[in-house]
């Protein structure tokens, strides 16, 4: 009994799922273009999803929409066009290169080439001044330790 | 070389700085492409008769509003008593019913009184996705010629209709 109760519980996932649409196209090209959109359009209830992952009902109705407008033929272009007209550039995730948005794009790299300035600048620095005089005394001195730790070395290799 | 240290300081000041510009602004707040765009087309069914339309095209040569709301938008019900208001000094408001139950419109419009000229219903957003509208209450003004001079997102409130709306709908009827 439990286990059956457990088994029907583990059906529900299925049952919220069955609430996003399944679309029908007899035109597999059309499909990847209406999967492709639904990915690329933002979901402007909750705005951090796009249209496939939002269950608002805007969106819904933005996938409705899509699948229309994709069923009838519109190009890729045309779809976002369409809601660019209407909801601004906002409703991309991926932001069109345009004045407006140059700083967006180059933001990354400018941020990077700088860091990279700034570490080389760093590491001359750093390399500079990391080599400090040493007496000829004590080089001898460390040689000495070198040489003793390699004779207790070979004792060692020897008593095996 | 005393100063290297003041540099995390720096850094944390100016991101400080661009949080707090962050903060302030709203994200919901999209600015809308449609301004002094002209305004898109709208026919739906009327909320008292189906089989009536509502038409944008009957308002051509006037100064008016467009108001998008719902029963289910409590921001709506907030905005109510102003839209009254707004009819009683003489505003045109042509609403869409955005995704609602018609019965409990026509309830709320009959209890709380109906501040629109015309009510068209829109059920599968269509109007409201050609409007570029996203959230309601939402609000736009449009002029003589058809095109959209203002538009706002959330309630309107007295404050509004002082600074912006009065002046700009004097302004739009005088052109």
């Amino acid at each position: 009994m439990r286990r059956l109760l457990l088994s029907l519980l583990l059906c529900l996932p299925l049952l919220a799922n069955a609430t996003i649409e399944a679309y029908q196209f007899d035109d597999p090209v059309k499909e990847a273009r209406y999967k492709k959109l639904i990915e690329e359009l933002r979901c402007l209830v909750c705005q951090n999803q796009n249209l496939a992952d939002s269950n608002a009902e805007l969106a819904q109705d933005m996938r409705s929409l899509t699948y229309d407008m994709v069923k009838r033929g519109a190009s890729e272009e045309e779809v976002v066009t369409y809601m660019v007209d209407r909801y601004g550039d906002f409703v991309m995730y991926r932001p069109p290169l345009r004045s407006s948005t140059y700083l967006l794009w180059a933001g990354p790299f400018i941020i990077l080439v700088s860091a990279v300035v700034v570490l080389i600048n760093i590491i001359r620095r750093k390399s500079r001044e990391a080599v400090p005089e040493i007496s000829a005394d004590d080089i001898a001195k460390a040689e000495q330790l070198l040489n003793q730790n390699k004779d207790d070395q070979q004792t060692k290799d020897s008593d095996k | 070389m005393k100063a290297r240290f003041l540099i995390p300081l720096v850094i944390f000041l100016v991101l400080v700085v661009f949080l707090a510009i962050g903060l302030t602004r709203d994200p919901r707040d999209v600015p809308s492409v449609l301004i002094n765009k002209e305004a898109p087309v709208i026919s739906l069914p009327s909320l008292y008769d189906e089989s009536q339309i509502v038409s944008s095209e009957t308002m051509k040569g006037r100064v008016w509003l467009v108001n998008v709301w719902g029963t289910w938008c409590p921001e709506c019900w907030r905005e109510h008593d102003f839209l009254m208001y707004l009819k009683n000094e003489g505003v045109p408001i042509v609403g869409i019913d955005w995704r609602d139950d018609s019965d409990d419109a026509k309830k709320m419009l009959a209890q709380q009184g109906n501040p629109f000229i015309a009510v068209g219903i829109d059920p599968e957003s269509k109007a409201v996705m050609d409007w570029g509208v996203y959230g309601a209450p939402e609000t736009f003004l449009i002029d003589k010629k058809g095109f959209i001079r203002w538009k706002h997102t959330g309630g309107l409130n007295a404050e509004l209709w002082r600074n912006e709306l009065k002046p700009l709908m004097a302004q739009l009827e005088a052109e």
